[in-house]
């Protein structure tokens, strides 16, 4: 089952995501690394390692980030891991989390949920 | 010609400026950032000191990948990717080397401004540190070639640094939290371009 980690400047922001996907995907591989290792505001590459590695295995692993040093510190740790299958969503977090790990749950593929995530980006919440 | 034990001086040097200047990179970055720089940068050079000890009588490349993995590691903020990125990749250039003179500086520094151009999708003119490091670069390599003099084209480059610095405070930001302030943010100076000025001061009065 592809893998999800949710990487926020905040550590509580990061950890309630994972825990509303709890809820709407029961069972989905989901960690979170939000806030930096003292728990204040921040993103931590050491945090975003581990929760990749929590949630790793061969089917892959889809990365949503907030904004700003959580994308470019999220690049940083998938280039340290070349090797390995890891993507990074251009998505809304929290629609993104919750579509995606419903997605993967059903048992798509990496590139399967992608797209959806591609199209969560132009989601219309108010349609006309 | 420097040699690994100066590089090191250097680094020390740099993280002891950064220290001293942390509340004012705050509190620059309070203005029309997130208010965390200062602290932020202090937090990495404060653990890039304590890497020394397994640093001693390394090359160059590897006190600066080790410099730049560090900052990734431990700044938290924008400027850990970017400044690691910096140093990471001036660190790939100077691999295996004990010795560096101008010229690999000037190599290194143009890895480092490719380097953070590639990780902040950024180039000049849009309020970031780009804005100091590319004009101090110039001016150096102008310098050089005008004078044959290092010391003179180190200060040039730290003369042009600053105007980069001051050129920030003219422009609206266009990356970061600064960027969705727009205008307003017109008449502030960037912070990153403000504490890359601080550091190619400290490399300047060294050399």
């Amino acid at each position: 089952m592809v893998g999800f980690v949710i990487v926020s400047h905040s550590q509580k922001l990061a950890e309630s995501v994972v825990e509303l996907t709890g809820a709407m995907a029961p069972g989905a591989k989901i960690a979170a690394a939000g806030g930096l290792e003292d728990g204040s505001f921040g993103t931590s590459f050491d945090r975003i390692s581990n929760a990749v590695n929590e949630v790793y295995s061969d089917d892959g692993v889809i990365v949503l980030m907030d904004m700003g040093s959580a994308v470019m510190t999220t690049e940083m740790v998938l280039e340290s891991m070349p090797e390995r299958k890891i993507k990074m969503a251009d998505c809304p977090l929290v629609e993104g989390a919750i579509i995606g790990t419903i997605s993967a749950i059903s048992g798509r593929s990496l590139e399967a949920v992608l797209k959806d995530l591609s199209e969560v980006k132009n989601m219309v919440k108010i349609p006309n | 010609m420097i040699n690994q034990y100066k590089v090191l001086q250097i680094i020390r040097q740099i993280g002891n400026k950064i220290n001293e200047h942390k509340d004012f990179l705050t509190e620059l970055d309070n203005v029309i950032g997130d208010g965390d720089h200062g602290i932020n940068m202090a937090r990495g050079f404060a653990e890039v000191e304590k890497k020394f000890p397994t640093l001693e009588g390394k090359d160059i490349g590897t006190i600066l990948k080790t410099v730049g993995m560090t900052l990734v590691s431990t700044v938290g903020g924008a400027s850990g990717p970017l400044y690691g990125t910096a140093f990471m990749k001036a660190g790939a250039a100077l691999t295996g080397k004990s010795e560096m003179d101008i010229n690999d500086f000037l190599n290194v520094f143009q890895q480092a401004i490719e380097g953070v151009m590639q990780r902040g999708r950024s180039t000049t003119g849009e309020k970031t540190m780009l804005d100091a490091m590319v004009p101090a670069k110039e001016a150096i390599e102008k310098t050089l070639a005008d004078t044959n003099d290092v010391k003179k084209a180190m200060e040039a480059g730290v003369a042009a640094a600053k105007e980069g610095v001051e050129y920030t405070k003219t422009i609206i930001a266009k990356k970061g939290r600064a960027s969705y302030l727009g205008e307003r943010s017109i008449g502030h100076q960037d912070p990153g371009a403000t504490s890359f000025a601080l550091i190619l001061e400290v490399i300047a009065s060294m050399v």
